[in-house]
């Protein structure tokens, strides 16, 4: 629940401040990310696959030059694999590994949807629903008129087991 | 004037170390006895070099302790003293001191006084004790000035003519002055009758001349030393001044060159990165012309950006400038990469001195022999080369090279002898590194590795598998750990760097003949050469390093062992086939081994072949980390960019073959669900 506790202390500090969220669409639902972590957002291309990763890893394109990973949110959070329409794009994330790596990452996900102001105040901690739902990645609820938006932890999210390169160190 | 001189310091500290290695090749060149001259001297000047430098940056420990160095060298210079075995070791640990002190400043940690001091007093020892062949020198301990033969009776005359090229190589004529002055009473009398009228005078240039008149106690070597660094750039003449005479010069004020100022902006401005490279100025040169012509190109392709509507002239102007920019690239391409580019000399010029070094320690003859000096190679592949160069060669000493009486009852000539060879060969370097000593024991090995369970006792293997196991974790069969070797954690780490520079470094060895290590080094890191290998829709980048051959199977060659592990029967000899699509889990054209391509590969001497669908071209590509946005995959060194955009992926041999090793446990279960794959 340390989640919750920052978003409580964000509260306190930053009473009347607002952060800027750019939120997506993910199967009916809007889901927003800190827009100063996005980089860009570009259409769904074909990607490279990856042998031996999980599936919602789609594979690595080439954003000018760099080598980027490609993951599938609906996949990620188990939720049924759509195809990929006219609508489909990438949202390409800067996410901090630690203080110092900063690792390029996109995701695809249903349709990019708004960009929103958010007072901080407006972010609550999400419910706790126990251990039946995985709620590890969300960092909170925002309501943005009679919406709600589901603020995610990107860091977390994609920094977790798979993706971490940590993994690798331990195996060899 | 002030000027902040710690900026220079960096390019010091490069220097002198640059001094100190030129120090100590030039020292192991010095044969004890009939010294050359030449060496000599050589030695002197980068001595001394050290010397005025560290005085100038107030490093004084440094100074002191050159200055003793340097006399000694002097007196050796002057013949008179004569160049023994134990001058030269001293001297040899006092680069070594110098070298620690150096990066122990450079690096703002302490100094080890003591050690510093004790070979102080060893060489001022050893300068007191005078010299064989000494005809003057009485009591002179550790100072020039003690040699009365040249000394004055109370003064010098000197004609100091400057050539007009002097302050452009960064000296000053008035810090000699200066310093002269601090010698004892200087009269300066100021020729400055060369002084072209003032629109012909070039700033830099130094018109003027001087006679200075200076009552010292100093002698000539004292004095030459003040012009020691322009000895080669003016016309210099000391005379005693046997009748002390009155000079009445113009004020020293006026003696003031123009353009004094530059001296220092002459200097080669210091690097502050801690890694810098030095470029030869033809290769800069080289790459100006060659941005130069792809600007042509692109203007030239620029005056196509307007035409309206393309007929066969523009059209044909079009290809012509992009087959232009094609090659320009290129050629920018390998120009930059030249520029990395260094001799691999500066790997191998420390092992002269480790050579020499361990064979006293040892109490072994070994003779070096250093071929393919000249070999370059890219600058971060040689920084990471050189550790596994001296653990080889290290391990070459010690447990390759027998002792002397064990050679000559062997037949052979008492001094060893170990060759470090380089050279390219298609796109690779190779190192090697040969010894004629003992060769690897298979017998020792092999029960080494059963004691240590590597192997089991009722396998059989090849020559060439036992050799390979000494790049095994954990394996020395060394009888005495020794302070050289033999602790077992070598080889292993060898190959592991070796490896993480995507090199291969293989054993070949007779009994009594000797051994060679044999390192294969890509050229550089960024860039290797690949065969594209197709599997369904995948392509992927194999390094052509490690292909051998690529073949089309033969159904009779391939059996399946124990029903489930394939081997193809290639010339007498059984390679396990990996089928690509099995290890990656890709959807494949073709699982008939008859309809697809064997790519054979070699890595840490075991041989595998790779099932693909198609062989596509070969081409070099640019190598991409995965691990920068993502994480490091099994069975993946990296990815690369293809012509057309896409990504491919660049598989790593050995990692590849690890997966087939757990693979294959799973597959010998499956076989009774009939998984067995056959052709």
């Amino acid at each position: 629940m340390t989640d919750a506790v920052a978003v409580a202390e964000d509260k306190e500090n930053e009473d009347t401040e607002t952060r800027e969220f750019l939120t997506f669409m993910l199967a009916g639902e809007e889901y927003g990310v800190d827009i100063l972590r996005v980089q860009e957002i570009k259409g769904w291309d074909s990607v490279t696959n990856i042998p031996n990763t999980p599936d919602y890893i789609r594979g690595v394109i080439n954003l000018r030059g760099t080598i980027v990973p490609i993951i599938d949110m609906r996949l990620r959070f188990n939720l049924e694999q759509l195809e990929y329409g006219p609508t489909t794009v990438v949202i390409v994330l800067k996410v901090e590994k630690d203080s110092e790596t900063v690792r390029t990452m996109g995701v695809v996900v249903d349709a990019v949807s708004d960009v929103h102001d958010v007072p901080t105040s407006q972010i609550k901690a999400s419910p706790d629903f126990g251990t039946t739902v995985d709620m590890e990645f969300v960092k909170g609820l925002a309501t943005v008129g009679e919406k709600m938006v589901i603020v995610l932890d990107i860091d977390h999210m994609l920094n977790s087991n798979e993706l971490a390169s940590l993994e690798s160190i331990v195996n060899e | 004037m002030s000027i902040d001189i710690s900026q220079f310091l960096q390019t010091f500290y490069e220097e002198s170390f640059e001094g100190l290695d030129i120090m100590e090749s030039e020292l192991l060149n010095l044969n004890v006895g009939s010294a050359d001259k030449e060496t000599i001297n050589t030695i002197f000047r980068a001595a001394h070099s050290i010397k005025g430098g560290s005085g100038t940056f107030g490093l004084s420990s440094v100074a002191d302790y050159t200055h003793v160095l340097e006399t000694l060298l002097d007196e050796m210079r002057d013949g008179k003293r004569d160049v023994s075995q134990y001058s030269v070791d001293l001297m040899l640990q006092s680069v070594d001191v110098l070298r620690e002190m150096l990066s122990a400043l450079q690096s703002s940690e302490d100094l080890e006084h003591d050690r510093i001091a004790s070979s102080h007093k060893q060489l001022t020892d050893l300068l007191s004790e005078g010299s064989s062949s000494s005809n003057e020198i009485d009591e002179s301990v550790s100072s020039v000035e003690g040699n009365k033969e040249n000394q004055s009776n109370g003064g010098w005359l000197i004609d100091f003519t400057p050539f007009p090229n002097l302050m452009k190589t960064g000296n000053d004529p008035v810090r000699i002055i200066r310093e002269l002055d601090e010698l004892g009473d200087l009269k300066i009398e100021l020729d400055d009758e060369k002084i072209p009228s003032t629109d012909e005078i070039d700033p830099e240039n130094c018109y003027l001349s001087w006679k200075l008149t200076l009552q010292t106690e100093a002698d000539e070597e004292t004095i030459k030393d003040v012009f020691a660094w322009v000895d080669d750039e003016c016309d210099l003449k000391i005379t005693p001044l046997v009748v002390s005479g009155e000079y009445t010069g113009p004020d020293r004020r006026d003696s003031q060159p123009v353009g004094q100022d530059r001296q220092i902006a002459n200097r080669r401005s210091a690097s502050k990165e801690q890694s810098s490279i030095r470029v030869g100025t033809d290769k800069v040169d080289d790459l100006i012309n060659m941005v130069g012509e792809l600007v042509i190109t692109q203007s030239m392709l620029h005056q196509l950006h307007d035409v309206e509507e393309f007929n066969q002239h523009t059209l044909e102007r079009l290809q012509d400038g992009l087959a232009q920019l094609e090659q320009h690239t290129r050629e920018l391409q390998e120009n930059v990469m030249r520029i990395r580019m260094m001799p691999i000399s500066f790997a191998f010029q420390r092992f002269p001195r480790l050579v020499r070094d361990l064979s006293n320690q040892l109490g072994k003859s070994i003779e070096l022999k250093l071929t393919g000096e000249q070999t370059e190679l890219d600058k971060t592949v040689m920084e990471k080369i050189g550790d596994p160069l001296v653990h080889l060669v290290r391990n070459s000493l010690d447990h390759g090279i027998e002792m002397p009486d064990v050679r000559s009852e062997a037949g052979k000539p008492e001094t060893g002898t170990i060759e470090l060879n380089a050279f390219h060969q298609g796109g690779n370097i190779v190192i090697e590194i040969k010894d004629d000593g003992a060769g690897l024991n298979t017998n020792k090995i092999l029960q080494k590795a059963k004691d240590n369970g590597l192997v089991k006792e009722t396998d059989t293997l090849t020559k060439e598998q036992i050799n390979d196991l000494i790049f095994q974790p954990g394996f020395s069969t060394a009888d005495v750990v020794s302070d050289v070797s033999g602790r077992g954690v070598g080889m292993d780490v060898v190959r592991r760097n070796i490896r993480a520079l995507n090199g291969t470094v293989d054993v070949s060895s007779s009994p009594g003949v000797g051994s060679v290590f044999t390192i294969r080094l890509p050229l550089t890191l960024a860039i290797l050469d690949g065969q594209l290998v197709r599997v369904g829709n995948e392509t992927y980048v194999v390094p052509l390093i490690s292909i051998i051959e690529s073949l089309q199977v033969k159904s009779e060659f391939v059996n399946a062992v124990t029903g489930s592990a394939e081997v193809y029967k290639l010339r007498n000899e059984y390679i396990p086939i990996l089928r690509l699509y099995e290890v990656f889990d890709i959807e494949p054209d073709t699982k008939n081994l008859t309809k697809g391509m064997l790519v054979v590969v070699e890595s840490e001497g075991q041989k595998i072949a790779i099932f693909v669908d198609e062989l596509l071209s070969q081409q070099q590509v640019v190598i991409k980390s995965l691990e920068t946005n993502f994480k490091k995959i099994d069975g993946l060194s990296g990815a690369t960019i293809l012509g057309d955009g896409t990504v491919a992926l660049i598989a790593d041999i050995v990692g590849l073959y690890h997966l087939y090793q757990k693979n294959i446990v799973p597959s010998e279960l499956k076989v009774i669900h009939g998984g067995g794959v056959a052709a």
